[in-house]
């Protein structure tokens, strides 16, 4: 079998491309709209978005989550903001920088198309958001508040407090709850999609577990959206939510759909330290702190157990301010979290010791107190610096706080087009789930406008497309796919149940994750790749052998429901090491340590290949224990000519 | 440190309850609350027995899916923190603690510690969001809000949905929870053309669903993780009263 990876990328001018699209794009009359039906799974800002549109619009939706209600998914926990190209701050900022800086942040893998329309769209989503209701922070002029974000030098990320995310999904869900309660749209909570289901080569419908009661069902229509958010726990501990895994995309890639560049998994710089083994997530502190926070660690490892208020200013180093003048504490992600982990490897790293070393370093509110005032900084990050203190028990007004990076944001995700079709037709993914805008590497503020361009102002254009193209007529759900999917979960769900071992998935999860931290994390190589190649399939022969999985199948059983993630991540973490084993070069937040610059300005950054790597690599599954087939869509720089991804 | 645990278990909706005793010991200080649950949920798989269910997911006090009420309060002793956010460092070695689901009769309990809050999911869908289509809508800076009212906006909207107001409430009113979800939209110049019909629509959904009314307990301002006060009641019954008012003049 053989992919079509045609990006489908309309004629004309970058900046006339979506325009073109949209008048050339196929409609559905409105009285036909309500002929068709759309499955969109997740409610994140993606699906909720979606799910509200596509209603508004006149078609039927029906929407699924895993929590109890839509508003919980994980997108609430967004904190520090959404970029658009507003240019309030009158500082230069325009839809082309927004997109030259997407670009460029995602060290030139993104596909230029994509991304110059999320550009596009940007002012709009704020716009819409506004209109919602969506009370973003304000000056005392009353217009809308604007914040700097890593990588960009100018001033475009709106925000609500520290809890930005949870207000644009209020808003989204807002929207959605007036669908519903018109009748539009059919909501589906604490529903596990298992399987998705093909009909004739077109995804047509799920296979969903209820998680009260257990029972298998079927659900059918003309086309399924996915909006099921990233794939970050394969890393065990991440700022992620307990329930987030890779399972749907997962399922969708077994059935045919190409999972695009796995390996580009973003690791965020600032997160609250591991304190134990018993750990079980870890917490984002906003990326926004580094607006105000210088970050340090000791010049000597002599001081690293020392109060950080007693170390004396020439004994600090400012790493990033020193390696990278121009942006310093604000250096992008990627940068920013291998300069702590380098920072740590050498020793000098702070806190608490776990596992035999200090893993943290120090981000300093010192200067920006004595500078703006105590309240200032309050009003700024109050809520955070609460959270802090909840989690660690040391207040950070008075004691620099404790950082390190954690896994946070996956880019990589299932392959999809400029319509945001993936490779099987009709199956459409948004949001996080996709691969699509931010290259090797995401920056600060654009997932939330990723999704919402998504769901609110790409999809409503491009699934009629589609829709106006296959007619009307959902097939039913009696038919042989549904019932061969349905019997398929109802086997995978036995088999747990009668396993006799007598360890809990979650080991097994945190195991994996070890591995995925240790040899695919923020520094890689191709040794290091290999023994995780190794170690992979030997855990989950172990997982398979021992997993024990306690409770029934027709009740809250919140083991078999690990069960069945953990068991996804297991061959996921495969295709995920492979990706990050082939891609010969360091690119973005994937890097590769054999691939860097050995001298000059730029020793130690990563080193690109343009001449064999600028593509996005595309895996196609080719069954159980076999090796996935690698596929390859260039990523043509039409635009933007790639330069090295300097921040010095 | 080691904690003596007392914890509701309920097979579903159908079946009677009761407690259950068990020990955790080794717990470290920095451990969550939550995280001592999976380290007893481990000790139960290993010994074959049925894992405590519970509902929890972002764990960083912002999705409102935890839900305990741990000695009696929702959420723990801990003020404005939710239970995935309570740590083992706020309790005492050899410490019992008793923990059971939200208790409100519009909340049923689904499964040990997990209960259906679906009831909050009805008053929103009656009137919690602005009636405008995604499109075109004028420029975000259009119209200009006070920091000060946009901030009592944001103040309103930081509401998680989590029910904790109820459950402490003697009634089971929720009056806090429909206020905050009013109050967030009824203070912004956008909510304003369906100000009336908004607070009507939700306040009569929540008596409908059978939430108790308040007579000023104020049990709930104490228990919510996010500092909703009771302000916001007072200004969902003046809201409530003015749009009452016209509608009864045919006015709405
Ligand atoms: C702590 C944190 C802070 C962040 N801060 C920012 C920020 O400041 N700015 C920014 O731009 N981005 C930020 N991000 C990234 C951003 O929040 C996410 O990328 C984005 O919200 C993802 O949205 P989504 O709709 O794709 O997925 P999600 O919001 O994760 O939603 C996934 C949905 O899918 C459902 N689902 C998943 N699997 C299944 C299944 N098998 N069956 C049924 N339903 C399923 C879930 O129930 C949920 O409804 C942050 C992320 C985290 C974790
Ligand atoms: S008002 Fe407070 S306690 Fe009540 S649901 Fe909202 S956040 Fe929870
Ligand atoms: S688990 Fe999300 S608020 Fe507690």
């Amino acid at each position: 079998m053989s992919f079509n990876l045609d990006s489908k990328i309309p004629e004309g001018k970058i900046s006339e491309k979506w325009d073109n699209y949209k008048f050339h794009a196929k409609l559905v009359n409105p009285a036909n709209r309500r002929k068709y039906h759309v499955i969109v799974v997740g409610s994140g800002l993606a699906g909720a978005s979606a799910a509200a549109t596509l209603a508004e619009q006149g078609y039927n939706v029906s929407c699924f989550c895993y929590q109890d209600s839509p508003r919980r998914a994980h997108s609430i926990a967004a904190q520090g903001g959404i970029n658009a190209a507003k240019n309030y701050q009158n500082d230069g900022d325009s839809i082309y920088r927004l997109f030259y800086d997407t670009v460029k942040g995602g060290d030139f893998r993104s596909r230029e198309a994509n991304v110059y329309r999320l550009a596009q769209v940007s002012n709009n989503i704020i716009d819409q958001c506004v209109a919602q209701g969506v009370p973003f922070a304000r000056e005392y002029g009353g217009l809308l508040a604007n914040r700097s974000f890593g990588g960009a030098q100018v001033s475009r990320t709106f925000y609500a407090r520290g809890q930005t995310g949870q207000q644009l999904l209020l808003g989204a869900y807002s929207a959605l709850v007036r669908q519903i309660g018109l009748g539009k749209v059919k909501m589906y909570t604490r529903q596990e999609m298992m399987e998705l289901v093909l009909v004739d080569g077109h995804a047509k419908g799920i296979v969903c577990r209820n998680l009260v009661t257990g029972e298998i069902k079927s659900f059918s229509a003309d086309a399924v959206l996915l909006c099921t958010g990233g794939y970050g726990n394969v890393f065990y501990l991440s700022t992620n939510a307990q329930g987030c895994s890779v399972s749907a995309a997962f399922n969708c890639y077994r059935k045919g759909a190409g999972f695009a560049n796995p390996c580009f998994t973003q690791i965020h710089p600032t997160c609250i330290p591991v304190h134990g083994e018993q750990q079980s997530k870890l917490t984002l502190m906003s990326e926004s702190l580094r607006n105000d926070g210088r970050i340090w660690v000791p010049k000597s490892k002599e001081n690293c157990g020392k109060n950080p208020n007693d170390i004396k200013e020439e004994d600090r180093d400012y790493y990033l301010e020193r390696k990278y003048p121009s942006f310093g504490n604000l250096a992008p992600r990627d940068i920013s979290s291998r300069a702590a982990k380098e920072a740590c490897d050498d020793g000098r790293g702070v806190g608490n010791v776990v596992g035999g070393e200090r893993r943290g370093v120090y981000l300093d509110f010192a200067t920006a107190i004595k500078r703006d005032g105590k309240k200032a900084i309050e009003e700024r990050y109050g809520n955070l610096f609460e959270m802090y203190e909840r989690i660690t028990g040391e207040n950070a007004y008075e004691r620099p706080m404790r950082i390190y990076p954690a896994s946070h944001y996956t880019m990589g995700g299932l392959w999809v087009d400029y319509e945001l079709q993936s490779t099987i037709p009709g199956l459409f993914v948004l949001g996080e789930a996709n691969f699509s805008d931010h290259g090797a590497n995401r920056l600060g503020a654009s997932a939330l406008m990723q999704g919402l361009s998504d769901g609110y102002f790409v999809i409503p254009y491009t699934l009629p497309n589609y829709l106006a193209r296959t007619g009307a007529g959902k097939p039913s759900i009696d038919g042989e796919a549904f019932k061969e999917a349905e019997k398929s979960v109802k086997d995978r769900i036995e088999k747990f149940l009668t396993k006799g071992g007598s360890k809990s998935p979650r080991h097994y999860h945190q195991e994996l994750g070890k591995i995925m931290w240790e040899y695919c994390g923020m520094g890689r190589n191709e040794e290091g790749l290999k023994k995780a190649l190794e170690l992979i399939p030997q855990i989950r022969e172990d997982f398979w052998k021992g997993v024990k999985v306690v409770g029934d199948a027709d009740c809250m059983n919140t083991e078999l429901e690990r069960a069945i993630r953990t068991a996804d991540f297991m061959e996921f973490a495969e295709v995920l090491c492979l990706d990050a084993l082939e891609r010969r070069e360091s690119c973005g937040a994937h890097f590769r340590e054999e691939y860097q610059y050995t001298e000059g300005d730029q020793k130690g950054e990563a080193k690109r290949d343009d001449a064999n790597f600028s593509h996005a690599a595309v895996w196609e599954y080719t069954g159980f224990g076999n090796k996935p087939v690698r596929h390859q869509e260039e990523i043509l720089h039409e635009e933007v000519k790639p330069v090295v991804r300097s921040y010095k | 440190m080691k904690i003596n645990l007392k914890v509701w278990r309920q097979k579903n909706a159908e079946s009677k309850g009761r407690f259950e005793n068990y020990v955790v010991d080794d717990i470290h200080e920095d451990t969550s609350f939550l995280e001592m649950f999976d380290i007893l949920n481990e000790r139960l798989v290993a010994e074959g027995k049925e894992a405590i269910v519970f509902d929890h997911d972002c764990r960083e006090g912002i999705c409102g899916m935890c839900s305990m009420t741990i000695n009696g309060i929702p959420h723990g002793p801990e003020r404005k923190t939710t239970v995935c956010q309570l740590h083992m460092r706020k309790f005492k070695d050899g410490d019992t603690i008793v923990v059971e689901p939200w208790r409100a009769g519009p909340f049923p309990v689904k499964q040990d510690l997990v209960v259906s809050r679906d009831a909050f999911e009805q008053i929103q869908q009656a009137g919690g969001f602005i009636s405008i289509r995604t499109g075109a809508p004028q420029d975000a800076n259009a119209i200009p809000i006070s920091k000060e009212i946009s901030d009592k906006s944001m103040d309103a909207a930081q509401c998680i949905g989590c029910g904790a107001c109820v459950a402490a409430c003697p009634n089971a009113a929720a009056m806090l929870f429909t206020s905050a979800k009013v109050s967030h939209l009824n203070y912004l110049p956008q909510g304003a053309p369906e100000k009336d019909r908004r607070v009507i629509a939700m306040v009569e959904k929540m008596n409908e669903l059978g939430f108790g009314n308040c007579t000023n307990y104020g049990e709930c301002q104490g228990v919510c993780p996010k500092g909703i006060t009771l302000d916001m009641i007072a200004k969902m019954n003046r809201d409530y009263a003015v749009a009452k008012a016209k509608q009864a003049v045919g006015a709405l």
